[in-house]
């Protein structure tokens, strides 16, 4: 039924705050939906020598983000930085369910019912369409704006080469392997983060993270359940009843005054349901959402603290290396190396996390006042459109009766 | 957490008022005869001529013109005898009348059931009150008026009225059901939320009964309905206990009506009848599906209810562990919002259910009641169809005995064909009778029936309103503390 869906870009969603600046700009321009694929068109402007030209675009899929966002992982150059956590997966199953069962169900209801679902439906595939659209978005724009990370010739390569990077999936084997990296790397961030930091900053940064992790995931959690049931609350069985007995009056040969009470009533509810669809929606957009990426972020951040402590811990056990190799007086040169290596790294590595924390801090805040105010702002303007259309409607009931 | 029960239609109840005085002189048997022959006398025969659903008069009566000055209708003791002509002008101001209901009616209003310790019983406080334009009913004594009744005695009347009244055709509205379950924790004394809303469900179910009955033109003149309203002690019904022998001899009259119902053929000579049955057996289903999807939209506001209640209380903790001051107490302030929002979501449940639910199942009791008047009419004409039978094969046999010698047998074949075509008669007027009160009764129920729609749900529109109001308070109490977040 969705052959493709072609969408032309609205705003830029900012669930961070930014600063662009003209050396380097980065959007999406243009999205393609097709049957299992979305087709992202990555647009960049640039007054950085490094490029070619100054404005260009090429496709990239959502492997080729996944591809880039883990070279940054895994490049030992930037563990003292919190990357910019990579796009969900873009996920249209259930929205195609729904679509497949309207088609098959054609059959059992009336043409009217079948366009209005199907159009609800559509809208809802548009919405989540456009939200993984600006996840990518978010995530170049992230990577553009980091100071050190813009500079990376991945990034660049990502940015320019037209041509299909050849990136594919990770295969059985390669998923296997992440698996158990995963299973190492948890059971060793418990280890690591059981060691007490020297540092107040970031004995108090590790506390607060572990703990706001967990609570912004259950948030998150539970304002997803909350919009879900939102969407769920129509006044569609209310509009049914009225429906029924403005039918039902037809049949009769009642008086016109009684019809168009009843058809004022419908006509009423048709216009509140469309503002609570979009409450819904707005709700979804300015806290779920928010939550979601947060979610991702604070476990970046997690994530550098992790390999903070990792280097602490190596550091201090090349100290104890050392201590042992001189009281040895054995391979106490390759000791040293080794010692003033973890050193250095670990000093790196702590000096950059304090600011990238700092900075999380400040992105953080400024991102959910936004949010929270343009939330507040948009429940305002639909309670208050809500009321207007109801005591428009009420008093013209009322004076009809 | 407790949530507020809302009370719809429920008018503060005052002071104590005096007990009334017995009002009716009259015994409390069918009184039928004097109050609907078809003739002169009776009121309403004009009217049902003058007002069928296409009639184009109908607009005019049903205009939102100032009504006329109402004249007093004399209680039933007295006999009116004006002539045909002089009728036409006070038969419209009483369909004027009821259509502005307001301007007569009595209000009624029933609350706080208190248990009365000697009958381990529970007592519904009854207060009706006229408004101050209309004493226009002389039928009451008093302007203003409070009695106790127990569950029973609602039932009670019911009964004494369905008996009276429905095989004449007359609609009578249903009493509300029993419910052993629910009677049993009230009489208990568990004072928990269901009993409370079982309580609550109970008086207004009775006041509406009440207000539905009253509000009939004819059942309102009733003298057990006066009796009922007015006198301090009422006889009791013990009939009308759920498992008593009589009410399992009524469960059997009912299942054998059934039965009989189905075996009866009519020749309907008269489509409006086969037209409007039909009609009201898709009402029926339709009514029936409606309140089921209520339930529905009931509980997924239930649902929704809880959700931000949950995410109230996550957001409530990531507020605290968030260790930016102002965004700290923002956060907080965000889950309080919701919270407050989470109790509205109970209240507007509340009111879909309350209004609605409950509206849609008395209808669905009223059309059974409906339906049942349909049927008594059919049985009136098997009635009639069987004296006319029964005279037939007399006349027959009379014919047979002219040619035997027996003038006693043929005496008394005469006197018997003399009383069957009194029968005979008198049936084809009961079955006449009954088609014109029914078709009097469906127009006024679906009069009715509007207006009850109407009302509930404008009250339900103000409920609305009243959410949105709270929302927008809410928010705009919210949005200066996420603006100070710095």
């Amino acid at each position: 039924m969705m052959g493709y869906l072609s969408v032309s870009l609205q705003p830029r969603a900012v669930n961070v705050d930014l600063q662009t600046d003209a050396t380097l700009q980065v959007d999406i321009s243009d999205a393609l939906s097709e049957r299992d694929k979305v087709k992202f068109t990555v647009h960049t402007k640039s007054t950085l020598p490094n490029f070619k030209q100054s404005e260009f675009s090429v496709v990239r899929q959502h492997e080729e983000f996944i591809w880039l966002h883990d070279s940054f992982v895994e490049n030992e150059d930037y563990a003292g930085y919190i990357i910019p956590p990579a796009p969900p997966r873009p996920d249209f199953d259930a929205s195609r369910e729904k679509l497949q069962k309207l088609g098959e169900g054609e059959g059992s209801m009336t043409k009217e019912e079948f366009t209005k679902m199907k159009q609800e439906l559509e809208a809802e595939y548009l919405a989540i369409f456009k939200k993984t659209v600006a996840m990518h978005e978010v995530f170049l724009c992230r990577v553009a704006a980091h100071p050190v990370l813009r500079k990376d010739l991945n990034f660049h390569v990502f940015l320019e080469y037209n041509q299909d990077l050849s990136v594919r999936g990770k295969n059985k084997k390669e998923k296997l392997e992440d698996f158990f990296k995963n299973v190492v790397k948890s059971a060793d961030g418990v280890l690591v983060a059981g060691v007490k930091d020297v540092d107040d900053f970031f004995e108090h940064e590790k506390t607060f993270l572990l703990e706001y992790h967990n609570r912004v995931k259950d948030a998150s959690a539970k304002s997803d359940r909350m919009i879900r049931s939102h969407k769920s609350t129509h006044t569609t069985a209310l509009l049914r009843i009225l429906l029924h007995h403005y039918a039902y009056y037809c049949t009769t040969t009642a008086p016109l005054r009684i019809l168009l009470f009843f058809l004022k009533v419908s006509e009423l509810f048709e216009k509140t349901r469309k503002i609570e669809a979009r409450v819904a929606a707005d709700e979804d957009l300015k806290l779920a959402d928010l939550l979601k990426y947060y979610l991702r972020e604070s476990q970046a951040a997690k994530d550098l603290l992790y390999r903070r402590g990792r280097a602490l811990v190596d550091y201090e056990n090349a100290n104890k290396a050392l201590d042992k190799a001189r009281a040895k007086n054995r391979d106490v040169l390759q000791a040293e190396t080794s010692q003033q290596l973890c050193c250095h790294k670990f000093e790196k590595i702590s000096e950059s996390a304090k600011q990238e924390l700092i900075d999380f801090k400040t992105r953080r805040v400024a991102a959910f006042r936004k949010n929270l105010v343009e939330l507040a702002e948009l429940e305002l303007k639909h309670a208050k459109g809500n009321l207007q259309l109801l005591q428009s409607c009420l008093s013209v009931l009322k004076g009809d009766t | 957490r407790e949530a507020s029960v809302p009370q719809f239609g429920r008018e503060q109840s005052g002071p104590a008022s005096l007990p009334a005085e017995d009002v009716s002189t009259n015994s409390n048997g069918p009184k039928q005869d004097s109050l609907f022959d078809d003739d002169p006398e009776d009121l309403f025969a004009e009217a049902t001529e003058e007002v069928s659903l296409d009639s184009p008069e109908r607009d005019v009566l049903l205009s939102d013109g100032p009504s006329p000055a109402i004249t007093p209708i004399t209680p039933p003791t007295s006999v009116i005898t004006p002539r045909i002509e002089s009728l036409t002008v006070p038969v419209s101001l009483q369909i004027e009348e009821e259509e502005g209901g307001d301007s007569f009616d009595i209000h009624i209003a029933v609350s706080d059931p208190e248990k009365v310790g000697e009958f381990s019983g529970t007592f519904w406080h009854l207060r009706d009150k006229q408004d101050s334009s209309g004493t226009s009913l002389s039928v009451f004594k008093q302007g203003e008026f409070s009695v106790k009744r127990r569950f029973s005695d609602f039932l009670g009347l019911h009964s004494k009225l369905a008996s009276k009244y429905l095989h004449v055709g007359y609609i009578v509205p249903p009493a509300p059901e029993k419910s052993i379950v629910g009677m049993t924790k009230v009489k208990v004394g568990k004072e928990d939320q269901s009993s409370n809303e079982f309580v609550e469900k109970r008086r207004s179910a009775l006041e509406r009964y009440l207000m539905r009955t009253v509000k009939h033109p004819v059942l309102l003149k009733d003298p057990d309905v006066l009796q009922f309203l007015e006198s301090s002690e009422l006889p009791r019904a013990v009939s009308t206990q759920a498992l008593s022998s009589a009410g399992l001899l009524r469960m059997v009259n009912k299942a054998a009506d059934a039965v009989n119902k189905m075996t009866i053929k009519m020749n309907e000579s008269d489509a409006w009848f086969e037209e409007k049955q039909q009609q009201f057996e898709n009402l029926d289903i339709q009514l029936r599906k409606l309140h089921a999807s209520v339930e529905s939209l009931v509980c997924h506001r239930k649902e929704l209810s809880v959700n931000t209640a949950l995410f109230a209380k996550s957001a409530a903790m990531l507020g605290n562990s968030e260790d930016h001051t102002a965004l700290s107490r923002a956060l907080s302030q965000l889950a309080e919002v919701e919270e407050k929002i989470d109790q509205l979501h109970q209240d507007q449940a509340n009111a879909d259910f309350y209004l609605f639910s409950e509206l849609l199942g008395d209808y669905v009791r009223l059309i059974t009641a409906v339906k049942g008047v349909f049927d008594h009419r059919m049985k009136t004409w098997q009635k009639w169809q069987d004296s006319q039978m029964l005279l037939q094969k007399k006349r027959e046999a009379e014919a047979k005995l002219q040619f035997t010698n027996k003038p006693d047998k043929l005496q008394q074949a005469k006197d018997e064909i003399k009383e069957l075509e009194g029968k005979v008669q008198q049936g084809e007027r009961d079955f006449e009778q009954i088609s014109k009160t029914i078709r009097k009764e469906v127009s006024r129920f679906e009069k009715e029936r509007v207006k009850d729609f109407k009302s509930v749900i404008i009250k339900y529109l103000e409920s609305l309103v009243q959410t949105q109001q709270q929302l927008i308070k809410y928010w705009e109490a919210f949005l200066p503390e996420a603006k100070a977040i710095s």
